[in-house]
């Protein structure tokens, strides 16, 4: 283990290995404290932060946060670095790279060769010497496009999960959700609700649902139910109309093991959304869930800060080329990120991070009600997240989750962002978007809509 | 047929709009939010009356975790689920310890925590010869401690859940058999939603729990191992 070492006002600060490096070099974040891993001071962090920026990039592919040889999340990291795309870095120090990234020489192009040879731990160390607009300036340089039903990801795009969720998962209330988001534009990213019951039948008819809805109003667009891949995997053997394999994922070996999967099954799962074949103009088949803090709150953290642990799990999801990834960024509660400014920074993080390796990156912009934040900060991420050029956002109806019980954006929010910045949806559902309205829009055909979706017999 | 857009906003608590024309949301709607945010916002902060719940249950004893303070339990969940050093309690070996807990949601317990125990009670012998304890700033796993510390068979804690906007002061029940600091929240037996908006009522609860008591006598274990297959199965609280 190294030791390193950053002097602030004459004072010399010693870390002893990296993780120790990292954790005190990030910005302030409840969880770390919790944790007991964060900078003790002001200056402590300052410190931390000249040490990283003097610190070879090398050093991360030789000293691990996670031991290599306990944990499959660090040695897929390892095992899949491109040394050939990681050569024009070979030499930088992370102080270097941050120039770099600044510089003209980053632009979309090169930072798309580039990817393969970052690592997770490279992404984290670089971001913790930006400040928030660095982290806007480099992710807008970056383009990430994904498709399966629609292509996503392009310049000028801005794309929306439709989450339309109901507490008692009842067909009728969801498709009125539904048609609410469908109203404003949303859906092109997926149309993806989170069961209120994680079983398979539920599981199963939800996707029905869901299918039903999308085909028979030929939305272009993909569908998704939230629940387990090993849910997902059991009733793609029973042919249920699955789009999109969802799970949720982190940073570490023992933390994916508390959310029930391995890498095994995620290889398993993808193979078997690929074999489904269900795409038109894309297989991107995945779609991952994650956020900061998730190994902490498992217990499977191993004294790293939050932030290097979640760009760890953006290494389980390049691993198996995800149409969509996003970080529930404000879900997780107090404990992790204590109020509106943690949120809003680890947003730009995780999408920074997300994007400098190469994943289709979008954020639920959200908060709970025990957080010291409202949506006023949820305005702020959101701009923000827009100017970076994010993937896509979560919306949903009147930006409040009455089955999750948290606040993320709302369709109008949705509005507001493509009225001020001009951004579209995918082109595929701008098309479909564009036929309804000459058609006098979704309500004006009422019954026809409605009975379609199911809200009529 | 025509439905009108009320009709199709009844068939779900989200607060659906159904009107894309005039994009920015309308004052009224955005005052409506305000107010929800605001009485989820208070009831964490709300204190707990627990004079009020000592009238309706009678003598309570009451404990507190580490945690000193509303501040210092939202920010270290870990102090919420010890016993403050000071707490002290009688091992008089139960077969049931009931732990009321403030939560998240203190005007939850107010609320629904009385005519629960009340209707246990009524129904389960255990309940009726329970010590009943009162825990300030308390997590769930605090009642594995005070079960732990009387030596009971089993703990029900009932405790404030995280307020929503919809319902600000929805209680949740937890039954664990063996309590002892650290065991896994899979060895738990969940109950929750009870509230008056669309909730399990208190009385539909003690039902629940009853049943659960009973089984985990029989059976000497609750959580994945103890089923619930009483008559109807609330969905439990889960992230995204």
């Amino acid at each position: 283990m190294g030791t390193y070492s950053g002097i602030v006002q004459g004072e010399r600060f010693t870390f002893d290995g990296l993780a120790r490096l990292l954790a005190v070099a990030t910005p302030e974040k409840s969880g770390d404290q919790l944790a007991g891993i964060a900078a003790s001071s002001a200056r402590e962090r300052v410190a931390a932060r000249r040490a990283l920026a003097d610190l070879p990039l090398r050093t991360f592919l030789q000293e691990a946060v996670v031991p290599y040889e306990s944990d499959d999340v660090t040695r897929l990291i390892i095992d899949t670095h491109d040394e050939r795309a990681f050569a024009p870095f070979a030499a930088m120090c992370v102080g270097d790279l941050r120039d770099w990234l600044l510089g003209e020489q980053a632009n979309t192009a090169s930072l798309r060769a580039a990817a393969p040879g970052l690592t997770s731990e490279m992404v984290a160390a670089v971001s913790k010497l930006m400040r928030n607009q660095d982290l806007i300036r480099v992710a807008r340089k970056c383009e990430v496009e994904t498709a399966f039903r629609n292509s996503l990801g392009r310049k000028g795009q801005l794309s929306t999960r439709l989450q339309p969720n109901h507490p008692a998962d009842d067909p009728r209330g969801i498709a009125v959700a539904i048609l609410d988001g469908l109203l404003f534009g949303a859906g092109d990213a997926v149309i993806g609700i989170n069961p209120a019951t994680d079983n398979l039948e539920n599981g199963y008819s939800l996707m029905c649902v869901l299918d039903d809805i999308r085909g028979s109003l030929g939305i272009p667009t993909q569908t998704c139910v939230l629940t387990h891949v090993t849910n997902a995997l059991a009733l793609l053997e029973r042919n249920a109309p699955i789009d999109l394999i969802f799970q949720s994922i982190a940073g570490t070996q023992d933390a994916n093991d508390g959310f029930g999967v391995s890498l095994e099954i995620l290889q398993e799962a993808w193979e078997a959304g690929l074999s489904a074949g269900r795409g038109t103009v894309g297989q991107n088949v995945m779609y991952f869930e994650t956020g900061q803090g998730a190994a902490l709150s498992a217990d499977a953290h191993h004294g790293v800060d939050q932030q290097t642990l979640e760009a760890r799990a953006y290494a389980v999801a390049r691993a198996y080329d995800p149409l969509l990834v996003n970080t529930v960024v404000g879900f997780i509660g107090p404990e992790y990120l204590y109020d509106g400014r943690q949120i809003i920074r680890a947003g730009l993080e995780d999408h920074f991070c997300g994007k400098l390796l190469g994943l289709p990156m979008g954020v639920d912009v959200c908060y709970t009600n025990h957080v010291q934040a409202d949506q006023d900060d949820m305005d702020v991420l959101a701009t923000l997240l827009t100017s970076a050029g994010v993937n896509f956002l979560i919306t949903v109806p009147g930006a409040d989750d009455p089955m999750l019980g948290y606040q993320s954006l709302g369709f109008e929010d949705l509005a507001y962002l493509r009225e001020t910045t001009g951004l579209r949806a995918a082109p595929e559902f701008e098309t479909w978007l564009e036929a309804m309205r000459r058609g006098g829009g979704l309500l004006a055909g009422q019954s026809a809509v409605l009975e379609d979706i199911g809200l009529v017999a | 047929m025509i439905v009108s857009p009320a009709g199709l906003m009844g068939l779900t608590p989200a607060r659906v709009r159904l009107d894309a024309a005039g994009t920015p949301l309308p004052l009224s709607r955005l005052l409506a939010f305000q107010e929800d945010h605001a009485s989820a916002r208070d009831a964490i902060f709300e204190p707990l009356d627990w004079a009020g719940i000592e009238t309706a249950v009678g003598p309570l004893h009451h404990i507190r975790s580490q945690a000193r303070n509303r501040q210092e339990y939202l920010r270290r969940p870990d102090l919420g689920r010890k016993l403050h050093p000071e707490v002290t309690i009688a091992p008089s070996a139960p077969d049931l310890a009931i732990v009321l807990a403030d939560g998240l949601s203190p005007p939850a317990l107010a609320l629904q925590a009385p005519d629960l125990v009340r209707a246990l009670r009524n129904s389960c012998p255990e309940a009726r010869q329970a010590p009943v304890f009162a825990a300030s700033e308390a997590r769930v796993a605090l009642g594995d401690a005070v079960g732990h510390a009387a030596h009971a068979k089993m703990v029900l804690i009932l405790i404030g859940e995280r307020p929503g906007l919809t319902v600000s002061n929805s209680m949740g029940a937890y039954l664990t058999y063996a309590p002892r600091p650290g065991i896994r929240d899979s060895a738990r037996n969940c109950v929750s939603n009870i509230h008056d908006k669309g909730g399990l009522s208190a009385q539909e609860a003690a039902a629940r729990l009853a049943w659960l008591i009973e089984m985990a006598q029989a059976t000497g274990q609750t959580g994945v191992g103890l089923k619930d297959a009483s008559p109807g199965i609330g969905a439990e609280i889960q992230g995204p």
